[in-house]
């Protein structure tokens, strides 16, 4: 038995020994520095490849937007290999300084701003079990981190010596301060709903029918949905609240005084939290990695079924012995990243979209629309999520308005396979399938035994 | 690794702390206070305290500094502003800072680490008996060391899931002490919780904010007519 489909995380399986050729390298360094390094370059691909696509997006849309074509040429047909081109040019730019500028910290700013929102990708989980590191404050510490960001630009403007750089950065600040209320207030709503900060339960917790996801879960939510979508809007400074870098009105606002890689690191940052709160939106609102129907639902089920018994067959010949089960978990798995990738960017293309249709709002217009309205109405409708269960029972006594013959379990599911390292004395192994994930601790042991959590039943032995 | 890692964390945090004294630019300063006190919040993660480090980037890194940054920018008169401190302001500052390293320092060194790990260590123990008891398992060796906390999600209490218990706690109710211990001796054992504390931190900010709101209000004329 492979011991890839069956580790609950890298680590896991590097300790567990992994293929032939790999495991002479893995054997060089500790396990856990290659889990490090693995995770890391995986979060590195999902934050860099979306945010090179929604960049080509963002040009195709907006030349459809304004009658135009957009990139054509570069790549092929529709100019897909444009991000590519810009990335090759920008790199190929002087890396300019002005000279009023504090240059340690003209330097260090988008450095700033592209950590945290890489590191924010750190807990967004893709899948059921495909995050990089799954916290149980997965949500807030992913909101705190991202927070991080407008410290980048406030400091990019400030240390950059010029007026709009100036004004931009100060802008950015007031907007920044003023717009996490909301977006805290509004990001609590579905953790009152599921009663979990941990992303990953949140998005196991809608499986089963769409009105199991969140954002359907009463009328409350449902508002919230889009109070919390234009909040991320201005959070990532995109139009209608993209004051910071007014073009009409402060050149470039905060960044008028970069050039080449420092400057694109302020987009690829812009762009990869665009995404980012996307997944986010999808995941706490609209059912992260679940279709919503249930006919779809076992297709895929059915889909990573045949998958896997064509490649466990293929394997098998050539004597690799993998159980189907456990592939089909796995590819069922990549189709509900898929699904969420979807999701998220369909989410992107309406920022897009907006950022084409509405005109720029004054800075008192954006400071107003958080203060006078955002606000109150996010806390209105905390409120109402959390009142509604309580005034239904009261009145209905059930905690839900229709009385749905719900095809999801409103519990998340747990994870199903783990790998655990073997005691000496394998008398306890039946209460071991219990506490596995409390045995995975354990480094004293070297061994390794295959045990089914639950819900498995092939290939445990 | 977890030693290598402290030490890195260490270094940086009392590194970036001694730059924050030594810099006169304000921003500067501001720049490593925000890395001082992000590798305080790493070291909180490696104590699986996920909720305090994430609590300390998002109010310390993320708004307290932000609101400082702001602050110098409006205020300041010149393009960089710096603080250049004279020879009493100096003493002054080195007299109370040594006072607070001396009380630190005091308070360290004042707790008994060695008995503090052997309760630890009994306290485990009894978790684990009662476990055993309860699962009526035989065998001694049972090193399963999460067992006594209540579980909730996917992460073991030991690997940060302190939100929850956190959150009780501040609410008066203690599941982590009480839970395993009713019924040891047959009667129920009522630990407290962080309740007054709370109330009286959730009252104060009720005041600065009124206070601010009724600072920051918009002055109206008073229009005195004459009859």
């Amino acid at each position: 038995m492979n011991s890839f489909l069956l580790a609950t995380t890298i680590e896991n399986w590097i300790e567990g020994g992994s293929i032939w050729p790999l495991d002479l390298i893995f054997s060089l360094a500790p396990a856990g520095v290659w889990a490090a390094i693995i995770h890391t370059a995986l979060v590195g691909a999902f934050f860099g490849l979306p945010a090179g696509v929604l960049i080509w997006a963002e040009r195709k849309v907006a030349g459809r937007i304004q009658d135009r074509l957009g990139p054509t040429r570069v790549g092929g047909r529709f100019g897909w290999l444009q991000t590519l081109a810009d990335g090759a040019k920008l790199i190929q730019k002087e890396d300019l300084a002005p000279d009023a500028a504090d240059k340690m910290l003209f330097r260090l700013a988008p450095y700033i701003v592209v950590v945290s929102s890489f590191a924010a990708f750190m807990f967004l989980p893709f899948s059921e079990g495909l995050v990089a590191v799954a916290m149980d404050a997965g949500l807030f510490i992913a909101l705190a981190v991202l927070s991080i960001e407008v410290l980048g630009i406030v400091l990019a403007g400030y240390a950059s010596g010029s007026k709009w750089s100036l004004f931009g950065g100060m802008r950015e600040a007031a907007q920044m301060v003023s717009y996490e209320v909301p977006l805290g207030i509004t990001a609590v709503i579905p953790v009152v709903v599921a009663g979990s900060l941990n992303l990953g339960e949140i998005a196991q917790i809608q499986s089963g029918g769409i009105q199991n996801w969140i954002i359907f879960h009463n009328p409350f939510t449902f508002f919230a949905f889009f109070v919390f979508f234009t909040v991320t809007l201005a959070s990532n400074k995109r139009a209608p609240f993209d004051l910071a870098e007014a073009e009409s009105e402060l050149v470039g606002g905060f960044h008028t005084e970069y050039s080449g890689m420092r400057w694109s690191f302020f987009f690829l940052a812009e762009y990869a939290s665009m995404f980012f709160v996307s997944a986010l939106g999808a995941i706490l609102f609209l059912g992260g990695w679940w279709t919503g129907v249930p006919v779809f639902e076992s297709l895929f089920e059915s889909i990573a079924g045949t998958l896997a018994w064509i490649l466990g067959g293929t394997l098998s010949l050539l004597g690799v012995s993998a159980s189907s089960d456990y592939l089909a978990i796995c590819f069922g798995r990549m189709i509900g990243m898929t699904v969420l990738l979807a999701k998220a960017g369909l989410l992107v293309v309406v920022q897009i979209w907006i950022r084409w249709t509405l005109p720029r709002l004054r800075i008192e217009q954006v400071m107003t629309t958080c203060l006078k309205y955002l606000v109150p109405m996010s806390c209105f409708l905390f409120l109402g999520t959390v009142l509604w269960p309580l005034v239904l029972m009261t009145a209905l006594g059930r905690t839900s308005l229709v009385d749905w013959d719900s095809v999801g379990e409103r519990v998340p599911i747990p994870q199903q396979t783990v790998v655990a390292p073997v005691k000496p004395d394998t008398e306890a192994a039946d209460e071991e399938a219990e506490n596995i994930s409390d045995e995975l601790n354990d480094d004293s042991v070297t061994q390794l035994d295959v045990v089914s959590a639950n819900a498995v039943s092939g290939g445990s032995e | 690794m977890g030693a290598f890692l402290f030490y890195l964390y260490a270094i940086i945090a009392c590194g970036a702390a001694i730059a924050v004294v030594l810099n006169q630019n304000v921003v500067r300063m501001a720049f490593w206070l925000v890395v001082s006190l992000s590798s305080v919040s790493f070291l909180f993660f490696m104590l699986d305290a996920d909720f305090v480090g994430a609590t300390q980037l998002l109010i310390y890194v993320g708004g307290t500094v932000v609101l400082l940054i702001f602050g110098v920018m409006l205020t300041s008169s010149g393009p960089y502003k710096t603080i250049k401190s004279s020879p009493a302001e100096l003493v002054q500052s080195c007299i109370i800072g040594l006072a607070f390293l001396a009380l630190i320092s005091s308070t360290v060194f004042s707790v008994d680490w060695e008995a503090n790990e052997r309760r630890l260590a009994e306290f485990e123990h009894e978790a684990a008996h009662i476990h055993d008891h309860e699962h009526g398992v035989g065998h001694a060796d049972h090193h399963h060391r999460e067992d006594h906390s209540v579980a909730y999600g996917y992460n073991a209490e030991k690997e940060g899931n302190t939100t929850r218990s956190l959150g009780t706690a501040l609410l008066g109710v203690r599941f982590d002490k009480d839970l395993g211990t009713t019924g040891h001796h047959g009667e129920a054992k009522l630990s407290t919780g962080y309740l007054l504390p709370f109330e009286i931190v959730s009252v104060h900010l009720l005041v600065v904010l009124i206070g601010a709101a009724y600072l920051a209000r918009a002055k109206r004329r008073v229009e005195i007519q004459d009859a």
